[in-house]
């Protein structure tokens, strides 16, 4: 196996070779090559950790934009119900108010046609128990009795007042 | 290196001869020398032609450059804790040394230097070195406390002791062994079944039929080999995590 070749000088020089590109190689990666790759990674995970915290200080203030925005929303519902609800109360304190006006008017042309009606009556009344009265004497001369005119008047008011019951 | 007659030559793959000509001869700079400084080229190529930009979305290259970083930083903060980082220009080192060694010995005509034990050897040996080196120096005597588990019984103490001592000696030849004989056993086979394709294509009629078997064989071993050069170079750096983190924290 030439592995074990040991009588090979080559197998001593290539330890030593060994040794020198090893070394060499070491030197180069650990002070240039290897303190580059740190740095890129070093700053990308900076930008990468800036990049984070701007995007959450974003979210942050979009949540207090939108908290404010619910306030306000919620202020101007508020304001709007209470100016609805007051031009109700106004609305329906006028109709009321106009309603119970128009109450007072009917009611009065009520009572006016009311008394109107009474006036006309009594008045009817009245013709027809002079009518009665006068029907009742003649009646009564016709009969041949005679009877005092004050006398049949009551009579007849009395049977009127029955009958209007 | 090819089959010459009916010999199979699987190991002329692994001798080592000079490389560059007279100069390399003069000072014994080998072929395996050669692509130990491949290997250096191509890792340095890699992490800092890939990372000349250096851009904040990276390209194909840098990605595979911060990969790599990202690996062995995982690998090295995971195993041996954060005090593990200074340790992690070596641990890269380590790894990508092994890893562009294995996967360049994959290309024909390639020497493939993670197959010398010699080398793989020096290799375990600088871990070892260093791992006693860093135990010593961060614990002074209480290093030696490590080789008799606390808790313990002391009447077994003249089994554990040298139990536990040959366990951390033998750490930088099974460390060697187990990446060598790995790289040398793929490599011969691939030999062995690329020399039956040649061979089989040599038997009249039916033999270039026959050797497609063997070539098939080798494609799927070529795809074989791919993992087991990364997995040996992976097992490699975290075994040596594993040892340094030993030396951090002394269990």
């Amino acid at each position: 196996m030439p592995q074990l070749d040991f009588a090979n000088p080559l197998m001593t020089t290539t330890l030593l070779w060994l040794f020198l590109i090893f070394g060499a190689l070491y030197f180069v990666l650990k002070s240039y090559a290897l303190p580059r790759v740190a740095t890129v990674l070093e700053n990308r995970a900076a930008r990468i950790r800036a990049d984070l915290d701007a995007a959450q200080a974003a979210q942050r203030e979009g949540e207090a934009a939108l908290a404010e925005l619910r306030a306000a929303t919620a202020a101007a519902r508020a304001e709007a119900q209470a100016t609805v609800a007051a031009a109700m109360a106004d609305a329906q304190a006028k109709a009321s108010a106009q309603a119970e006006a128009i109450n007072a008017r009917l009611a009065a042309q009520v009572d006016e046609a009311e008394a109107r009606v009474r006036a006309a009556r009594d008045a009817a009344m009245g013709a027809l128990r002079e009518v009665a009265g006068s029907t009742a004497q003649a009646m009564l001369a016709r009969l041949g009795v005679s009877a005092p005119a004050r006398t049949v008047t009551a009579a007849v008011d009395r049977a009127a007042k029955q009958g209007a019951r | 290196m090819a089959a010459e007659g009916n010999a199979i030559d699987a190991l002329g793959q692994f001798v080592l001869y000079p490389a560059l000509g007279q100069v390399g001869s003069a000072v014994g700079f080998t072929n395996s020398n050669l692509y130990m400084v491949f290997a250096g080229v191509l890792i340095v190529a890699l992490m800092v032609y890939g990372m000349r930009e250096a851009a904040m979305v990276p390209g194909r290259m840098q990605g595979l450059a911060e990969s790599a970083y990202g690996f062995i930083d995982d690998m090295v903060v995971a195993q041996v804790g954060e005090e593990g980082r200074r340790f992690f220009p070596f641990v890269f080192t380590l790894f990508m040394f092994i890893l562009f060694g294995n996967m360049l010995g994959l290309f024909p005509y390639a020497f493939t230097f993670t197959s010398h034990i010699t080398v793989t050897f020096a290799l375990a040996a600088t871990v070892f070195v260093l791992v006693t080196a860093v135990a010593i120096a961060l614990h002074g005597r209480k290093f030696f406390g490590y080789f008799m588990p606390e808790g313990a019984p002391m009447w077994l103490a003249p089994i554990i002791i040298p139990v536990e001592i040959v366990s951390y000696l033998s750490r930088p030849i099974s460390l060697s062994v187990r990446l060598f004989a790995n790289m040398m056993a793929g490599h011969v086979m691939l030999k062995v079944f690329a020399t039956f394709v040649v061979m089989l294509a040599g038997l009249g009629t039916v033999g270039p039929v026959l050797s497609l078997m063997p070539l098939a064989l080798n494609i799927a071993l070529v795809a074989f080999e791919v993992l087991v050069a990364f997995l040996q170079a992976y097992v490699f750096a975290i075994l040596t995590c594993i040892y340094l983190h030993d030396a951090v924290h002394l269990h």
